[in-house]
């Protein structure tokens, strides 16, 4: 029982909400930079690729205006950047240079609650601003529809996967530098062959096996299935986010334990 | 009931062995001052009550909870007042203590924050980011923050490390206050002055061992009688004087540029040169004839 006469559990509601409202605290001295960066962002993207190359190159993808194309596509690589990069550089920080996590800790509150707090509310975040570029292409002629309003649906699982992967990754990197590694191994790829940019059917067959392992690809053919029609197969790739958030929530918490507890 | 008992804990790192059997009770309602030089495994000990390190053996109680298993409903129950400052500096005072108060399931979060900012006398500060404050500001902010769910027990690791004497002396009185409403404290401290002005008990740890525990003025007693004697002197001399006094049985610590010669009550005739300065026994002479190291 604690003070307050309240039983504790595993994944208490007020542990989980009490770190995420440390996060709404601190979020709020710093939203502007990263709102101003998420809207002008894609608006930059769509500008230089969308505008650019379907004027000099490439005019439509199957059947979809370039704009289109990579103005649905860039969804997932604004989640990944909202995610993935927070949760390792935020994560690391924290930990290492602020002791936040000592001072949480020292709560009644456990690693598996914080880890569960900080991917939730990366992935909410990341959520909204993976919505951006779809609105950003919506003012460059994508008709609205209704599918469309499962994609914040789609971008926090993914998001809480990528958030996970960023939190096991700060609980497994010794310094900070070493986030280049990751970022050149495993992100740079990861949003390369997601098909934002191109269609990966047009890669070796090697590189779109591998793609279909690529949680951002799900991601991709999810929100084009909202803007464009859904198939059957989409249940598929959802089922395959959650799967992918689930193992990477668990990884974190491991990761994080071993790292946090002595 | 004791707040804390802890029985043949043992916690290493590698091959360091940062606490080495430990046994420690600390009664409801008094400060423990846990005194010991850096490395002694004062930190690790804190760690330890919290859940924060698990011990390699041993048994370990707080507020009547097993530890490490029951360490979630213990912290609810104590409040931690951390070595290093770990707020967060682009948030306003009152946020700090509001998401603590959430964090400790505090049923009024506004009373709580109105009651630590009082403690801190922090109130016409409340809506300033931690950046803004001075060092003092903080630090008592920081105290604030570990009591804002009135916990029964408190540790304090280490709570003026670092500080300027004013501002130490400011978190000695808000300190004192709360050992004067009965909440159970246990602090770590390299400071003899700290140890000496707030604990009711003192605990020399050093080598992850209590090698001695008492009140301040039982363990002066006991290991460093009545007197001490200083003698400034150059090298040569001082090393006479020591040799002169060791040869009478008396125990004779370095104390900066001089030497003390402890228990000097009881020297015989000539053992203490007759320029020495005299002195009643301090917790000082204490630590370092216990621990082997300089005081602060």
């Amino acid at each position: 029982m604690s003070a307050t006469g309240t039983r504790l559990r595993r994944l208490e509601p007020a542990a989980i909400g009490g770190v995420m409202s440390r996060e709404l605290a601190n979020f709020r001295t710093y939203w502007r930079g990263t709102t101003f960066s998420s809207v002008l962002e894609p608006i930059v993207y769509l500008l230089a690729f969308g505008l650019g190359l379907s004027a000099t190159l490439v005019d439509e993808v199957n059947g979809v205006p370039y704009v289109q194309f990579v103005g649905t596509g860039m969804v997932a690589t604004a989640v990944i950047f909202s995610s993935a990069l927070p949760a390792m550089f935020g994560t690391f920080v924290k930990h290492r240079f602020q002791n936040t996590y000592d001072a949480i800790l020292a709560a009644p509150v456990d690693v598996e609650e914080l880890v569960s707090a900080e991917m939730l509310w990366i992935g909410v975040r990341a959520s909204v601003y993976g919505c951006v570029p779809l609105l950003v292409t919506i003012g460059f002629g994508l008709d609205p529809a209704v599918g469309m309003l499962l994609t914040p649906l789609f971008c926090l699982a993914t998001a809480l996967g990528f958030a996970g992967f960023g939190v096991a990754m700060a609980a497994t990197v010794a310094k900070i530098d070493q986030f280049n590694y990751v970022t050149a191994l495993f992100v740079t790829p990861l949003f390369l062959v997601s098909g934002a940019f191109f269609p990966i059917d047009e890669l070796p067959e090697g590189v779109q096996i591998v793609a279909q392992l690529n949680p951002l690809h799900q991601l991709v053919e999810l929100v084009r299935g909202g803007a464009f029609g859904y198939e059957a197969i989409d249940l598929v790739r959802f089922a395959g986010l959650v799967a992918f958030a689930l193992v990477m929530w668990r990884i974190a918490v491991r990761r994080m334990s071993a790292r946090l507890i002595d | 009931m004791a707040a804390i008992e802890l029985r043949g804990v043992f916690k290493r790192f590698g091959p360091i062995v940062a606490v080495d059997g430990l046994d420690l009770d600390v009664p409801e309602g008094i400060c423990l001052g846990l005194l010991g030089p850096n490395g002694a495994g004062k930190s690790t000990t804190m760690r330890l009550l919290t859940g924060q390190a698990l011990p390699d053996a041993g048994e370990l109680r707080a507020l009547g909870h097993e530890l490490p298993g029951d360490a979630k409903a213990a912290r609810a129950e104590m409040g931690v007042v951390p070595q290093l400052d770990n707020l967060d500096v682009d948030v306003t005072v009152e946020d700090n203590l509001a998401v603590f108060a959430r964090l400790y399931r505090v049923p009024d979060v506004g009373a709580a924050v109105d009651r630590a900012l009082d403690l801190a006398r922090l109130r016409e500060r409340r809506r300033d980011a931690v950046d803004e404050l001075s060092g003092g500001m903080r630090r008592r902010l920081l105290l604030a923050r570990g009591l804002v769910h009135e916990p029964r027990l408190i540790l304090l690791d280490e709570p003026t490390v670092g500080l300027d004497p004013q501002i130490r002396t400011q978190l000695w009185t808000l300190i004192d206050d709360l050992r004067s409403h009965g909440v159970t404290i246990l602090m770590s401290t390299h400071y003899i002055e700290e140890a000496e002005r707030l604990a009711d008990e003192v605990a020399v740890m050093a080598k992850g061992k209590i090698i001695s525990r008492g009140r301040p003025a039982e363990l002066i007693a006991e290991h460093a009688g009545r007197e001490t004697a200083e003698v400034y002197a150059p090298p040569e001399r001082l090393a006479e004087a020591r040799a002169i006094a060791e040869a009478d049985g008396l125990r004779v610590r370095p104390a900066g540029p001089a030497i003390a010669i402890v228990g000097s009550e009881r020297a015989g005739n000539g053992s203490v040169p007759e320029d020495a300065v005299r002195r009643a026994a301090s917790l000082e002479d204490v630590f370092v004839l216990l621990t082997g190291e300089e005081a602060e």
